[in-house]
């Protein structure tokens, strides 16, 4: 068996046993750490799909950036509390699930129908595609095909981050109880 | 590489439902949230699947992309959660039933 293939099979189970642990745990935070592991999966499947800037880019960008805000976030809200069980819907879970298992099985007839189950990639893409290294050629690739769409991804991160700005800087509200509390002191004492 | 391309698409497949199981399921908007980042992820192998099968980097500058504005995504996304937790004192879904603040 080609090594490629023993690391699919490895990675392959670990990756749909922890999106499933994601789907079930009832804490935030151990979702969130499944999601971490789901994500190091997917990175290697980059790898063995010969895009090693890719495998990077989603350890650094996933695992490392996006990850450490949830679990920031999951911090700062303090949401270690454990979800409720009540359906508010009735009936919510049983047909979630049915259509969530409805679309992989459409997805999976779509997949057999367009490629096959046997196709495999080009022979010939380390010495074609990936010509000079693979970060070499998707440069090559992004800056001279894809250069007017890049630009626009940095007007995007402008937005979204003065987007933030935005949204977090609204004072007109206590953020915790001990500045509410403050604050009703502060109110009783001018008063008296 | 002797792996068929179309295993990494059903791990893809596979992946992309469990997300909107969570999305569909799921009450606690940041758990919600990770399902969709779930999904992201899913298209985002199918992309690179496609990039290696059809012998061109195209798909891996779409996946390079679609990490970018996910990064955005999660940062607004993030800071509107924290807004509405502060209105409401909670991240469940079952509490925001008013849009109005």
């Amino acid at each position: 068996m080609p090594l490629d293939n023993v690391v699919f099979w490895v990675f392959a189970p670990i990756s749909i046993a922890s999106a499933i642990g994601m789907l079930l745990m009832r804490n935030a935070i151990h979702a969130a750490l499944f999601l971490v592991v789901n994500f190091f999966c997917l990175a290697v499947f980059y790898l063995i799909l010969d895009a090693p800037f890719l495998f990077a880019v989603q350890i650094i960008v996933y695992a490392g950036a996006i990850m450490v805000l949830f679990l920031f976030v999951i911090m700062l809200l303090g949401v270690d509390r454990d979800e409720s069980l009540l359906e508010r819907l009735r009936g919510q879970r049983v047909i979630g699930v049915t259509l969530g298992v409805g679309i992989a099985i459409e997805l999976i007839v779509a997949i057999r129908a367009g490629i096959g189950f046997a196709t495999k990639g080009a022979e010939t893409f380390d010495t074609v595609a990936n010509k000079g290294g693979n970060a070499v050629a998707l440069s090559r690739v992004l800056f001279r095909q894809y250069f007017f769409p890049f630009e626009v991804t940095s007007v995007l991160l402008i937005v979204a981050s003065i987007a933030v700005m935005v949204l977090a800087s609204q004072k007109r509200r206590a953020i915790t109880r001990a500045d509410a509390a403050a604050a009703a002191a502060a109110a009783e004492r001018e008063a008296a | 590489m002797s792996t068929p391309i179309s295993s990494f698409l059903i791990v893809s497949a596979l992946l992309f439902s469990i997300g909107t199981i969570g999305v569909l399921v799921r009450k606690n908007a940041l758990v919600i949230f990770m399902s969709v980042e779930l999904q992201l992820n899913a298209v985002n192998l199918s992309l690179v699947a496609f990039s290696r099968l059809h012998g061109n980097l195209n798909g891996q500058v779409l996946a390079f992309f679609s990490m970018v504005v996910a990064a955005a995504e999660v940062v607004v996304g993030l800071a509107i959660i924290v807004t509405v937790y502060r209105r409401r004192q909670s991240a469940s879904v079952d509490d925001f039933t008013v849009l109005r603040g």
